[in-house]
């Protein structure tokens, strides 16, 4: 870069910005300014030609004004001259001005981008970068048709400079990363790879941005970089601090570069080929085994630089997830940073160790550290350290564990910071559920739970707790004794008071006999905290004496008493009221078989996920749901051996006497996580709902991926245009559609099944590139029980496979559903049926009788050969059925026009049934051969 | 009620900071720096609401007085608090400024505890405050000294002590107005009013009860003279008095009849709207000529009698934001281009009535990519005229004080009539 020369010191500029900067008020500031606007006005009115001196300095004082907050528009043309000039600060305040000042639709756009190209061209490195900066910096669409396919050439020409290559790397990014649609691959992505062999270490790491950028949305075309990065990595790790000069950082060699080497080997699986994977381990290794060398430099840089390499080598290796010895040195290496002096040391070790705790390899081994990550959590200053913290320890535990992190994550509640308490506290209840061998011990976590942070637990918990012990008859009578004494205590939290009302209202039976605990103790208990409660407690504690008169007739006459009282029976409020009046009616008038009958125990509770499971879920934010998917899935892999979450749930189900025979501990698990696998899905539509939307899309906005079985519901839709598309418990979708020529018009319905509203509701429709859609948006409510109506119009430009995508997105009672359905689409809609003569036909076929435009199958009938159905069937394509035409008559023969925008395409159809082998032959000719062969696809399904 | 006082200066640090209310908290001073006096656009309304709380803020030069309440309080009542707050600093301190406020926080500290009790405003007459605050230590008060002022404060005329004593009986009278016009290009009036004011100064011996009278319309038509007299009679719209002013009388008989502070006081403010004399008339004339050029022609007629002199003209015409350059030519005065504040600024010392006089300019215009036409702000007016332009005239002033023994006739009275511009603007 050619050095500034004295004469370019802009001291008008210089005195301008310190004029400002003295302003005593903004008044002044603006007074200033409009005089200057004046000045610069009055120089520029194009009387007399300015040298490019003064040019550039009004440009650059323009340039200031516009950062203050003022409005410029004028001055535009001036900065595009400074374009065309030879001088480098010229042309760099040009640049500046453009790239900060002008934007996209601005008519001066042409006079840019040639400035640019006629830069871009020429041979002058220094010029060349400007240009590029100036492209990444505004970084435009228009920018990005104008040179997207400039930048390639220029960045992997031999004999750009390596400056220029690093900026054109990192420009390409940039329009890559605006508008990706714009930077077609072509022949030049190959040779990018080999940038990683460059021997300029700036031109390999600006090169690996862009190649990390582009190979995770196209990991395929960029396979190879991997055993390139791979001996790239290994030279740099293997090389002693000061072979590479430049890019020595405080004795770390590389440590940017290594870093983004690591995080490009993390798109793609561990490399097939040994070798590669031989070094690549090496290199993992050498990477650990520094990690362990005393330091070379006091420096605070120098372990920022060493750490970094390291988390991300650690990374890489829970990616991999393949290599034990990997693994366990990672974690003990992490182990070491648990008790280190660096609190962000400390915080990311955790983080790693949570992932690792997942790990099957490593599970163990992160499991010594148990100690010092309940240390951390007691002692560390840091909230974020401990939260994270909190994480591992529920990452870590297992059965043999539960109990004792169970113990010291309650012991920490007490004085746990209030903004993670919540989660805290549903972790807890989690963990005491998951690992629950004795329930007795479950029931007393819960109730300390609620004791120590009553505020927190929310209703799912409590709700939980119940469940269980109406579930399990051998914890009822404990769950009684231990609410009995809780309740003794002189303040309990109301949320107690519900779990206490609820227990003893059911199982209050089964400690009657104790003296110390006889019915009207316990009425008395629950009668004296009545009156500190709110109003769906005390509801609650009136079914509980209900439940009193069935279970003690003794406690009849004191309760009817309570019930009678004024504060019951004339309560302001209607639901306390209505319950008094009823429950004292009820037991006055009814006999004891009636009440027995009325007030039964509950029936056991149906089983399904823990809600607070899901709870959890939706709480955290994406990071701790994948932790819970990589959970489930890598004990899926085990199913039997370890005891997973979810085998737990059912461990307790099949315990209970009353519900129904257990199913596998597969289809349980397939219930609760629905990662990818084939059953998963089909629960996701007719189970409850949940499975569609929660743990794959809870996470993010993205559009779910389609339901597999939408390709089914497409052959379904071949031959008919209106019927049901989709349903699940929340949602009834209806279609009803009509084609012209090649034009289509669909109306969606969309019915609320449930009573919520649905809000955000919002969809939206990816078309491949052959079709054109316009949707009409909805309102994003749904009423509960309403059906809306919406519209979209549909073009067909040219043929095409691929059906569109319709997205739809709504939440119900807080959770986001994600649902992604094909639109049954298909190229036979565009049909016009022609009518023709036998001799005309033959013709036709005659015509058409090169191999590839015809298609043929021959296929076994999937349904009964009925004539009339076939017809029907035939009519529903689309085509006009020719009677008489083949001399055959059971075979069937249809004749149409597919009409796209771009073309049309003449179709012949002949299906020839053999009822005996209750086989068709179908045989489709048409002048286009994809055509012939997609509605050859299609049809071929039908029958 | 007022929930607390913040004075700043113009970086937003603060000067002082009285808090009278518990539900404003410390964050509140920060609050109304970061969204008003360093808010990215300037903010134009005098309240403000941030996070449920009022913000009343007016700005003398480069200092900013800020009221502060939850409360849904009377905003007018905020307002004169404050602007009496900024006539007891004057008179104690002289003009308020940075340096002032900062020489003297401990006597303003003293005042905001006088003038404000848990946020309800107090007494605040300034000769009654001067009494008991002042700027020099009081000096062992006698007892009698003492009840005195209690008495004197908290009774029925608390802004006048007695036994006052001048050699020369003498009072002033100034009535100051300031008349408002938008009128458009063809010389319509738009809209018009004068907010006018009655100030007095005083200096008369013991306690000596004062009438004063006006051609008010009311008064004029209820004595009954009529006839000629109406031409003279001017119809108040609103009116307010200053606290001496007996209101029930004022209500009753419409007469205004009062105890007079010792000193200047500002007796009444009234406005009125209907049959203001425009002291001058501005016609424009603007014609662009192609895309880069506009020329301007502006002629000013005064319209008063030719004996009176208007003074300190100043005439105010915008140019366009993309002005490069500008030629004036004026008959009168001077006038020059001022790029700071984008206008022609043309200045005329003095001028008689039913004269006229013209300027032309022609501005040159740099063509801008921008399709945004010019706003084309109205041109304004400046000037200070020796007439009331609402009519009033005062008709008398009595003075009677039966315990001394000087009379209506020996007190030496002075009237004197002020009209300045307002917003005076005509639109071109």
């Amino acid at each position: 870069m050619p050095a500034v020369s004295k004469g370019d010191g802009m001291r008008g500029l210089a005195v301008f910005i310190s004029d400002i900067r003295n302003c005593k008020s903004k008044e002044a500031e603006i007074k200033r300014i409009n005089k200057e606007l004046a000045n610069i006005r009055s120089k520029f009115k194009g009387d007399k030609a300015l040298d490019g001196y003064s040019k550039k300095k009004y440009v650059c004082k323009l340039l200031f004004i516009f950062l203050l907050g003022h409005d410029i528009d004028f001055g535009h043309m001036e900065a595009v001259n400074l374009l065309s000039s030879n001088k480098y600060t010229e042309k760099q305040i040009g640049y500046l001005f453009i790239s900060v000042l002008v934007n996209s639709n601005s008519e001066l756009i042409r006079l840019i981008n040639n400035a640019i190209k006629n830069d871009l061209s020429s041979r002058n490195p220094t010029f060349m970068c400007l240009a590029l900066h100036c492209i990444a910096n505004v970084g435009s669409r228009e920018m990005a048709e104008a040179f997207a396919g400039e930048i390639p050439r220029i960045l992997v020409a031999g004999d750009t400079m390596d400056s220029v290559k690093q900026s054109a790397a990192l420009c390409l990014l940039r329009l890559y990363k605006a508008s990706p649609d714009l930077v077609l691959m072509g022949e030049w992505t190959s040779r990018v790879v080999h940038l990683l062999n460059d021997q300029h270490m700036g031109v390999v790491t600006a090169a690996i941005s862009l190649i990390t950028c582009l190979s995770s949305k196209n990991p395929d075309e960029f396979k190879t970089c991997v055993s390139l990065a791979v001996s790239r990595l290994s030279r740099i790790v293997s090389s002693a601090s000061t072979d590479l000069q430049d890019y020595t950082y405080y004795f770390v060699p590389a440590p940017w570069l290594s870093c983004k080497l690591l995080r490009l080997l993390q798109c793609y699986p561990p490399p097939e080929d040994g070798a590669v994977k031989g070094r690549l381990v090496e290199c993992l290794e050498t990477i650990l085994n520094k990690a362990q060398e005393p330091p070379k430099s006091k420096k605070v840089q120098h372990s920022n630089a060493k750490n970094a390499i390291l988390f991300e080598a650690i990374s890489l290796i829970i990616h991999y997830d393949s290599e034990p010895n990997l693994l366990v040195r990672a974690c003990n290496q992490l182990g070491q940073f648990l008790q280190h002096r660096e609190t962000n040391l400390r915080y990311l070790a955790l983080e790693s160790m949570c992932t690792l705790a997942s790990s099957e390899f490593s599970h163990e081994a992160v499991k010594t550290h148990i100690e010092t990550v309940i240390n951390a959590l007691k002692t560390e200053r840091d909230v974020s350290v401990r939260q994270r913290a909190a994480d591992l320890l529920y990452a870590m535990c297992d059965r043999s564990n539960a109990k004792q992190i169970v113990a010291e994550m309650l012991s920490y509640l007490e004085t746990a910071d209030y903004s993670i308490r919540e989660e805290m506290v549903l972790k807890v209840a989690i963990l005491a559920e998951k690992y629950a061998v004795d329930y007795s011990w479950y029931v007393d976590t819960i109730l300390n739970l609620i004791r120590i942070a009553g505020d927190y637990v929310s209703e799912e918990v409590w709700y939980r707790v119940i469940q269980i012990v109406i579930n399990r008859d051998d914890v009822q009578g404990y769950a009684a004794k231990t609410v009995f004494e809780a309740l003794q205590a002189p303040a309990c939290h109301e949320n107690m008071v519900k779990v206490g009302g609820y227990i003893l209202g059911e199982f209050g039976n089964l400690i009657a006999g104790d003296p110390r605990s006889s019915p009207l103790v316990q009425f008395n208990l629950l009668h004296s905290k009545f009156h500190l409660c709110s109003v769906p407690t005390r509801a609650l504690l009136l079914s509980a004496y209900i439940k009193f008169i069935n279970l003690f007739p003794e406690t009849k006459a004191t309760i009817q008493e309570v019930l009678r009282s004024d504060s019951q029976i004339r309560n302001s409020d209607v639901e306390l009221q209505q319950r008094a009046v009823e429950y004292l009616k009820l037991s006055s008038i009814a006999s004891t078989d009636v009440l027995a009958t009325v007030l039964e125990e509950m029936p056991p509770f149906p089983e399904r996920e823990s809600s607070i499971l899901a709870k959890l879920k939706k709480k955290k934010g994406p990071g701790a749901v994948s932790v819970e998917l990589e959970d489930g899935k890598e004990r899926g892999d085990y199913n039997g051996s370890t005891p997973s979450p979810s085998a737990d749930l059912l461990g307790l189900r099949s315990a209970a006497p009353v519900s129904g025979a257990a199913p596998s501990a597969g289809s349980l698990l397939v219930d609760v996580f629905s990662e990818a696998g084939p059953a998963a899905a089909s629960a996701g539509v007719n189970d409850d709902g949940f499975l569609s939307s929660a743990p794959t899309s809870a996470a993010s906005e993205d559009p779910a991926p389609p339901l597999p079985e939408s390709d089914e519901l497409l052959n379904k839709f071949v031959c008919k245009n209106n019927g049901v598309l989709f349903e699940n418990q929340l949602l009834q979708i209806g279609i009803k559609s009509e084609y012209r020529q090649n034009l289509g018009r669909m109306y969606l319905f969309y019915g609320n099944k449930t009573s919520v509203q649905f809000v955000s509701f919002s969809t939206t429709v990816s078309c491949p590139g052959e079709l054109q859609s316009h949707i009409l948006q909805l309102e994003p409510l749904v009423e509960g029980g309403a059906q809306v109506q919406q519209v979209i119009n549909i073009e067909c430009l040219t043929d095409f496979v691929d059906a569109p995508l319709l997205n739809i997105k709504f939440r119900y009672g807080g959770a986001l559903q994600n649902i992604s359905l094909k639109l049954p689409v298909t190229i036979n809609k565009f049909f016009q049926p022609t009518e023709m003569a036998a001799a005309d036909f033959f013709q036709r076929w005659k015509q058409l009788s090169q191999p590839q435009q015809e298609a043929q199958k021959i296929f076994k009938a999937s349904h009964g050969m009925d004539t009339e159905v076939l017809k029907a069937k035939l009519l529903g394509l689309g085509t006009a059925l020719l009677e008489n035409v083949d001399p055959n008559p059971e075979n069937y023969v249809c004749a149409g026009v597919i009409q796209t925008k771009a073309q049309q395409v003449g179709c012949l159809l002949r299906l020839e049934p053999n009822a005996q082998a209750q086989m068709y032959r179908l045989t489709l000719r048409s002048s286009k051969d994809t055509v012939s062969q997609r509605v050859c696809d299609l049809l071929a399904e039908q029958f | 009620m007022i929930g607390g006082l913040f004075i700043y200066n113009h970086k937003g640090e603060v000067l002082i900071s009285r808090v009278y209310r518990d539900d404003i908290g410390r964050n509140a001073v920060d609050a109304f720096r970061v969204n008003v006096i360093h808010a990215r656009q300037q903010v134009r309304s005098p309240v403000t609401n941030i996070a449920r709380t009022s913000f009343f803020h007016v700005k003398r030069s480069n200092i900013w007085l800020a009221a502060v309440t939850k409360q849904n309080v009377n905003a007018a009542m905020v307002f004169e608090f404050l602007y009496k707050m900024c006539d007891v600093m004057t008179a104690y301190f002289g003009k308020i400024s940075e340096e002032n406020i900062k020489n003297n926080f401990v006597l303003i500290y003293e005042l905001l505890d006088e003038i404000l009790d848990f946020g309800y405003p107090q007494n605040s007459e300034t000769g009654a405050l001067k009494t008991f605050i002042t700027q020099t230590g009081i000096k062992s008060q006698s007892k009698e000294e003492q009840s005195q002022i209690t008495s004197q404060v908290t009774g029925q005329i608390g802004w006048r002590r007695e036994g006052i004593k001048y050699r020369r009986n003498e009072l002033f009278l100034d009535v100051l107005e300031s008349v408002n016009l938008l009128m458009s290009p063809q010389g319509q009036v738009l809209s018009a009013h004068v907010s006018g004011r009655v100030v007095m100064k005083s200096y008369l011996s013991g306690m000596p009860e004062c009438k004063f009278g006006m051609n008010d319309k009311i008064v004029i038509d209820k004595q009954g003279k009529g006839g000629g007299a109406t031409g003279q009679s001017i119809a108040i719209d609103d009116c307010t008095f200053h606290q001496c002013v007996r209101l029930s009388k004022f209500d009753a008989e419409r007469s205004i009849s009062f105890i007079p502070p010792d000193g200047e006081c500002e007796l009444m403010r009234y406005r009125t709207t209907k049959d203001i004399i425009l002291p001058f008339r501005v016609i424009p004339l603007v014609r662009e000529v192609g895309r880069t050029k506009l020329e301007v022609k502006v002629v000013i007629k005064s319209n008063f009698k030719p004996s009176l002199l208007a003074q300190k003209i100043e005439v105010r015409i915008p140019t366009p934001l993309n002005t490069s350059g500008v030629q004036v030519i004026c008959m009168k005065g001077k006038a020059k281009y001022k790029a700071s504040e984008n206008a022609i600024v043309w200045k005329i010392k003095r001028m008689a009535g039913m004269k006229e006089s013209q300027i032309s300019a022609e501005i040159e215009l740099l063509p801008t990519n921008d399709k945004k036409k010019w706003a084309r702000p109205p041109i304004s007016m400046n000037f200070e005229v020796p007439f009331a332009p609402s009519g009033l005239k005062v008709r008398y002033l009595k003075v009677f004080e039966p315990k001394l023994n000087y009379s209506d006739h020996d007190v030496i009275k002075w009237v004197r009539y002020i009209g300045r511009s307002g917003i005076y603007e005509t639109r071109c």
